[in-house]
């Protein structure tokens, strides 16, 4: 099995990966795709969750405003994870020593289960409460989650372009 | 030539200095700014989706338009609040940053835009308005905040 930090480093060497780095273009208009995209995926996430608990559209039904949403948010999801494995392949070892980074990716999969919990818990419920104006406090719960771990994505996603405490993880790895 | 006294004044200012100096401030502001951004981003696409018939539809848009405006007027609070910060901190340079007269020509361009004609037309009966009117003020709302967030975005590359 290959170590991760081999993989980075052979993903490093890659044509793709230095001619990545070392354009002056495509950066940086993958990373404005990449930052753009958030208000299409994290703008409606963000909707759907002030929903959840109660705080918007009262008179629309959950399952609507899902129903409704939910394609943009797929799509404009797989946007941003390609725009950001491909800002990854630009600068694999440098990514992978940013702590901010391994941050995000725990955020970012904590988010997701949440969303497949909450998913399997209204496909089971929420005929009792689509209408409700405000939601039981399970929905509101995930929905309140959903807000602080996307925050915390957001944050830990700008600050991996700081490379603060790169050298002591690096350290560490020695 | 130098910049005028105003933006020398911002960035010479014991704020624009401190968050100049500061190791953390400047990246934390930006988090703020990109917080705010999910949700303006948010609010302003819910509205147009429904105008291009998208999104909640075109019969949503009045309902839509009363539902995210509190977000809407809340986060543009925080996007300016926090841009403000921003700006301060690097006043002279931006003075002489094309991606900032472009992005704050947009900024006005489209909160014009929205209080007036995209307001009228959310809010107007979705029955009288002609489709193709709908849809074309919320592709031009759309195009409008695009310029607005890729100017914000290109700023940070100098």
């Amino acid at each position: 099995m290959t170590a991760p930090i081999e993989f980075c480093h052979w993903l490093s060497g890659t044509p793709g990966s230095v001619a990545f780095h070392e354009s002056i273009w495509v950066y940086p208009i993958v990373e404005s795709i990449h930052v753009l995209t958030l208000c299409v995926f994290l703008g409606l996430t963000v909707m759907l969750d002030l929903r959840l608990l109660g705080a918007i559209m009262p008179a629309t039904p959950v399952s609507q405003a899902i129903r409704r949403l939910l394609p943009w948010m797929i799509g404009g999801f797989w946007v941003m994870a390609a725009s950001g494995a491909l800002l990854f392949y630009a600068d694999p070892v440098t990514n992978y020593f940013n702590i901010f980074f391994r941050l995000k990716l725990i955020f970012l999969v904590t988010a997701g289960l949440n969303a497949a919990v909450f998913h399997v818990m209204a496909s089971r419920t929420i005929r009792q409460w689509d209408l409700d104006p405000r939601p039981p406090i399970r929905a509101r719960l995930a929905g309140g989650l959903s807000l602080a771990l996307w925050a915390a994505v957001v944050i830990c996603g700008r600050m991996t372009a700081y490379r603060w405490f790169d050298g002591d993880l690096e350290s560490l790895a020695r | 030539m130098s910049a005028p006294v105003f933006f020398t004044w911002c960035e010479t200012s014991w704020i624009g200095a401190g968050i100049r100096d500061s190791t953390w401030l400047f990246p934390v502001i930006e988090s703020l700014h990109l917080l705010g951004l999910a949700v303006i981003g948010g609010s302003v696409l819910m509205v147009n989706l429904s105008l291009l018939g998208l999104g909640l539809g075109p019969q949503s848009a009045a309902q839509v338009w009363r539902d995210t405006r509190p977000w809407f007027v809340g986060s543009l609070a925080v996007m300016l609040g926090s841009g403000l910060l921003l700006f301060t901190s690097e006043a002279e340079k931006l003075y002489y940053h094309e991606a900032f007269w472009v992005k704050m020509s947009a900024l006005v361009l489209s909160l014009v835009f929205t209080a007036t004609v995209q307001r009228r037309i959310a809010l107007g009966d979705p029955d009288r308005i002609p489709p193709l009117r709908s849809r074309a003020v919320g592709l031009v709302s759309l195009l409008l905040w695009f310029v607005v967030g890729a100017g914000g975005r290109w700023i940070g590359f100098s």
